[in-house]
């Protein structure tokens, strides 16, 4: 089913997938398809001119309508200048508009899209997605349509003209169209391949550089720099063959160009001089479309591989687009409460804070083994659960289905005894306080990013959610206070500055349910014993998970859950699990060992 | 007044650097670009004597008019015309004339094709000239400078400016070149045919010139404002798509869709107001170019009627005109995109600028399996305070030295400059091997001496068999499978399914970090250096492995002198002397027997480390 569906896809290049954006600006189109039109038939007259240039006022030696051929020149110049500047004006105007509406629609969607998503795709790849494929279908849509009418008009037009001026002639001349629009296809289609081996040499000599210098040091205690440079000089070597290689056939296709259009002038020169002196205003009229006829072909096969290259920016950006959310609000659910652009909160129940995992079994979208099986766990209002276990253990499973950015294979989440899909996701993520164990600022300043969660924060309160994760004194230090600009991803405020502004951003969105994913990086033992205290009063009076670094958020916790190879082995309290000696006994004991000796080092 | 004098001053001299360093990236393909400058010489040329053959076949031959005018022109075409067999034998036999205009076509698309590919080959070799050289520069800059850098920045500057500083070279210098050679080419043409109707064609001329040129003066900050304005909304999106996860968590999506939206109608408002500027400079010098082409149909006329031009005179006029008129076009476009190569050549050159590392005159290869001695060393980053205090301490060639200490004492740093990463400044003491002083040894000579694992180590994007054997070529998959199983890596390797041929992905993510340490460990070993350090590199490794390793050392490498930093006391204690490094300065210093209980931070630490749970109290 779905393989149909993708087959039918990329028919005609994928272009009917995007059809639709170039429908909204039907009338921009037209009129630019109608000026562009206008300017191949000007193109096509002005050698007229030259024609009855030389046919009367030359050789009829007389200037007797000389001042109506000059009028009407200048008329169609400018007709053609006006022309060539409303169908420039309209296809800019199209690629620009086109590539807005497919960012904002991606964009858009994106919003929508599951975690197992982003998850599967790189950061970069989706923005490449949204930035660049963007922009090649816009001017896709708009210049190269554009090119087509340009040049396949003037083609039209010209055959036209040429064989109402002598049919003969004209048909010689074009004899060599086909010849020469097979050799381009054959260049091109070389170029396509030769360009797309370049640009991954291209990256990969980009990788070399990041390579080279972010491992300096590793390379420089080694000693290879003899080696890394030999090695990057052969990636150098060939690109520089490649590129040049490119070279050869883009400089095949001027040459060709100007041999065939020569050819088509020696036609015309052979046959046409026959027709003799009186004839030589046609003669000459020829010589310029034999000129002219090559360059337009040569326009012609560009247009077409742009359609060919550009089909596969289209599927990915198809792809993009189509991919359904795993995780979707019912109808009934969107009905009632709105969706993520759109809420209904006039509908929604004010959330209490009881977490209920009923039979549920869960396994990753992209897995095949099941993470979690029959699992039952009651989270009244107000518990402490903590999540400890080896990194890459899996300890974001429960996070990920208490905050429904994945929902169970099987059984229920219950959020105050209902089950999670039967509210919208956002009336959940209101709810929510996050804290992620690399914190995420947005660029802009501190104000805005602790009003993220809560647009509508006071001062007494952002000042009172400072003071609770006794951030207030990072931002006093700063020298525009909230005002200050935290950088793009928070670059000039150190790690732990970060999340203690992270702390206070997640209390200001008064949330009943907090999910906090500990940080193991380090840092100073002041900040250490901040962030310890801040995690305290975070989870005060609310429902909290917590994936626990930390032996004293650990100990204190309601309900431990151990999790090993992204499975929960063992569940209790601090007490409880130490009796046990099993792999929470271990994990603690290298813990405690590797905290004290930090602390000597510290005291 | 007096510091913008100082400025231009400051401009010159960066102005000569600039030049210099482009002349030294050039050193492999001048003679390119000497033949790139004949071969367009050669295609002007070629490309004046189509309209030459039109006009003796529409005058003489088809019109049958004699043959006459002075000049070299006529001279050249008249004998050539006769060596033909005259103008009447011509105009019986066309294709004579046909003939003449496919041999020159010939002639033009060989010069065509050699002007395009040598131009290729000598921006090529340009290109490849200044990535290798910046490759290699960048390999040799001191690590401070390394430190100093954003490697965001610099990768910049090695793709995208190095490519603006090429396209200045091969695009923007020939292209006024040609442009200035088909201007003097055509004009030479067409005076001897007409001077009239030569200085009528180039009347307009200067207008459109400079029309383009204000044109592009004036559009350059609408660009530069796109850009900007392209930047921040691709940084929105970068920000949205890494923080997806606070964006739902925090319900935001509404906001997000509505920032980007506001950011992307702004953009496109930019681009629409642009396009409007850049149609109306195109259609505008369309029409002014139009309007030249018509006063020169018109005069032409007028003079070929008064019988001071001839029609295939006529025709070639208008033809050289075209090749006039396009160049003057371009120039606009040309000077302007010149104007801003210079900002990313002076990026260039603060690479090339910035001082490789280097030996004194007099440095020695000395024998390093001699004793490590530290002697009186302080250090200091730069812009920081000290983080080394005065430190005295003396390895015995062929003995184990541990090293424990917090985050921040300075152990790493000490290691560092052992391997001279950072020399010391005179004044600050000083490290000797063998008793001679690391700064009178070479570079390259010591670090190979040195076999050092970094804390965070880093693999190569390659296969783990090429990131093992980096360090020498030619050597065999034994010797690196023999490194591999003294650092426990073998077995490991041997159960991937491609072996040792698995490839390394980007910064080694496919290995888990205790496996990227144990490669680490199995590259350094492949060296077979005296002195071996270990940094922190057993961290990610679990107890046992971390025994086994050692062992192996022991046994393969006994006559070696190991350095071992590490917080694990089973790690540190069979070491035959161990230092506790605190704040910079050496706090305790013995053996582990000596040190276990003198009632330090050492007893402190492996009192705990050995104690267990039960002490503590649950």
């Amino acid at each position: 089913m779905k393989k149909a569906k993708e087959k039918k896809a990329t028919r005609f290049f994928g272009i009917p997938l995007v059809a639709p954006y170039l429908g909204r600006y039907r009338m921009l189109a037209i009129a630019m398809i109608l000026c562009g039109l206008v300017t191949s038939a000007v193109d096509v007259i002005l050698p007229m001119f030259r024609e009855y240039s030389l046919n009367h006022f030359i050789k009829d030696e007389t200037l007797d309508t000389i001042v109506y051929f000059i009028l009407l020149y200048v008329v169609t110049v400018v007709i053609s200048g006006l022309s060539n500047y409303v169908s420039c004006h309209f296809a800019m105007r199209m690629e620009v508009t086109i590539n807005r509406d497919l960012r904002s629609d991606a964009f858009s969607h994106l919003q929508k899209l599951s975690f197992s998503y982003f998850n599967q795709n790189s950061v970069g790849y989706v923005h490449a997605r949204v930035m660049s494929d963007t922009s090649r279908i816009g001017s896709l849509l708009s210049w190269t349509l554009m090119d087509t009418v340009w040049h396949m008009s003037y083609l039209v037009g010209a055959i036209v003209v040429m064989f109402i001026k002598n049919a003969r002639l004209a048909l010689m001349v074009l004899a060599i169209v086909p010849v020469t629009a097979v050799i381009f296809a054959i260049f091109q289609g070389k170029l396509i391949r030769i360009n797309r081996e370049i640009r991954e040499m291209n990256s990969k000599i980009t990788g070399d550089f990041n390579e080279g210098i972010t491992g300096a040091k590793t390379v420089k205690t080694l000693v290879v720099e003899e080696k890394m440079n030999r090695d990057f000089v052969k990636d150098t070597e060939t690109m520089r063959k490649k590129s040049v290689k490119a070279a050869h056939f883009r400089a095949l296709f001027g040459s060709t160009i100007t041999f065939a259009s020569a050819l088509a002038l020696a036609v015309v020169l052979w046959q046409g001089g026959l027709l003799g002196k009186s004839e030589i205003g046609t003669f000459a009229v020829f010589m310029s479309y034999a000129m002219g006829l090559m360059e337009t072909v040569r326009w012609i096969i560009d247009a077409i591989s742009d359609v060919i290259t550009t089909q596969v920016n289209i599927e990915r950006y198809h792809n993009l687009v189509t991919t359904e959310p795993d995780v979707k609000d019912s109808p009934e659910v969107i009905e009632k409460y709105g969706d993520a652009f759109d809420p209904k909160k006039e509908n929604w129940e004010e959330i209490y804070g009881d977490i209920e995992f009923d039979d549920v079994s869960f396994k990753y979208p992209d897995g095949d083994e099941y993470v979690l099986e029959h699992f039952d766990l009651k989270i009244p209002f107000g518990t402490n659960v903590a999540i400890v276990g080896e990194t890459g253990a899996g300890k974001s499973t429960l996070v990920n289905l208490v905050c429904r950015f994945f929902e169970p294979t099987e059984g229920r989440v219950l959020i105050d005894g209902r089950d999670a899909r039967e509210r919208s996701q956002l009336w959940l993520h209101s709810a929510l306080g996050y804290v992620l164990q690399t914190p995420h600022l947005f660029s802009g300043t501190v104000r805005e990013n602790l009003k993220y969660g809560n647009p509508d924060a006071t001062e007494e309160e952002i000042e009172e959610a400072l003071r609770l994760v006794s951030a207030d004194e990072v931002v006093s230090r700063l020298e525009k206070g909230l005002d200050t600009d935290v950088g793009e991803g928070g670059d000039s405020l150190s790690t732990g500055e970060k999340q203690l502004i992270s702390f206070a951003r997640a209390i200001l969105a008064k949330p009943k349910i907090i999910v906090l994913d500990e940080a193991t990086s380090s840092v100073d033992t002041i900040t250490e014993q901040k962030i310890q205290s801040a995690i305290d009063s975070i989870i005060k009076g609310r429902t909290s998970l917590v994936i626990a670094h930390r032996l004293s958020t650990v100990k204190n916790a309601d309900i431990i859950l151990v999790v090993d190879d992204g499975k929960i082995i063992e569940r209790g309290t601090h007490r409880e699990l130490l009796k046990a000696k099993g792999h929470y006994y271990n994990l603690y004991t290298r813990q405690y060992e590797e905290e004290m000796t930090k602390d000597v080092f510290d005291q | 007044m007096k510091k913008t004098k100082e400025e231009k001053q400051q401009n010159r001299v960066q102005k000569r650097q600039n030049l210099r360093v482009l002349g030294h990236f050039m050193r492999g393909s001048w003679i390119l670009f000497a033949l790139t400058v004949i071969s367009a010489a050669l295609m002007a040329l070629v490309e004046m004597v189509n309209p030459q053959i039109i006009r003796v076949t529409v005058d003489n031959v088809i019109g049958g008019t004699e043959m006459s005018g002075s000049g070299a022109m006529n001279e050249i075409s008249r004998s050539v015309v006769s060596w033909l067999g005259g103008t009447d034998h011509i105009a019986k036999n066309l294709w004579i004339a046909a003939l003449a205009i496919i041999i020159v076509a010939i002639a033009q698309a060989g010069t065509i094709y050699m002007f395009r590919v040598i131009n290729a080959k000598a921006s090529e070799r340009l290109i490849k000239t200044m990535r290798d050289d910046l490759y290699s520069h960048i390999s040799r800059l001191p690590f401070s400078w390394h430190a100093k850098n954003q490697t965001g920045d610099i990768i910049q500057r090695c793709t995208s400016d190095i490519d603006t500083a090429r396209r200045f070279v091969t695009e923007q210098l020939t292209a006024i070149f040609r442009i200035v050679l088909m201007l003097i080419m055509s004009l030479v043409f067409m005076f001897p045919m007409n001077t009239k109707l030569t200085l009528i064609a180039v009347a307009p001329l200067p207008i459109l010139t400079i029309y383009s040129l204000v044109f592009h003066k004036k559009i350059g900050s609408g660009f530069e404002k796109c850009d900007e304005n392209e930047g921040k909304l691709s940084a929105i999106a970068q920000e949205n798509l890494t923080g997806v996860r606070v964006v739902r968590a925090f319900g935001r999506e509404k906001y997000e869709r509505d920032k980007f939206d506001s950011q992307n109608k702004y953009y496109t408002s930019l681009w629409v107001k642009l396009s409007k500027t850049m149609s109306r400079f195109w259609s505008v010098s369309d029409v002014i170019a139009g309007l030249q082409i018509m006063l020169v149909v018109v005069f032409g006329a007028v003079f070929c009627i008064g019988g001071e031009l001839k029609s295939g005179e006529y025709i070639a006029f208008i033809t050289y005109n075209t090749m006039l008129v396009w160049p003057m076009r371009r120039l606009g476009a040309v000077i302007s995109d010149m104007s801003k190569a210079g900002v990313s050549i002076n990026r260039v050159s603060y690479i090339m600028n910035s001082e490789e590392e280097h030996d004194r005159t007099d440095a020695k290869e000395p024998d390093m399996t001699g004793d490590i001695a530290f002697e009186n060393v302080s250090f200091a980053y730069e812009n920081c305070p000290e983080i080394i205090h005065n430190v005295n301490l003396k390895i015995k060639a062929g003995t184990t030295l541990g090293i424990l200490g917090g985050t921040g004492s300075g152990k790493s740093t000490l290691m560092l400059l052992l391997d001279r990463m950072y020399d010391l400044e005179e004044g600050n003491g000083k490290i000797t091997v063998g008793g001679v002083d690391i700064r009178d040894i070479k570079a390259e000579h010591l670090r190979k001496n040195i076999g050092m694992v970094l804390q965070e180590p880093f693999l190569f994007s390659r296969s783990i068999r090429e990131n093992i054997g980096i360090t020498r070529d030619g050597i065999t998959l034994t010797e690196i499978r023999e490194a591999a199983r003294a650092a426990c890596l073998d077995e490991t390797v041997e159960g991937f399914s491609k072996k040792y041929d698995t490839f390394v992905g980007e910064r080694g993510v496919t290995l888990s970090g205790g496996q990227k340490q144990r490669a680490a460990i199995a590259r350094m070993l492949t060296q077979n250096t005296p002195i071996m350090i270990f940094d922190d590199s057993l961290s990610a490794v679990d107890t046992e492995t971390d025994a086994k390793i050692r062992r192996a050392l022991e046994e393969r490498f006994g006559t070696a002198t190991i350095i071992i930093i590490s917080h694990r006391i089973t790690t540190l204690q069979k070491a035959d002397k161990i230092i506790v490094l605190d704040h910079g300065n050496i706090v305790e210093e013995g053996t582990h027997e000596t040190l276990k209980d003198a009632g330090g931070i050492y007893e402190k630490i492996y009192d705990i480390q050995t104690g267990g749970i039960e002490e503590v109290g649950a």
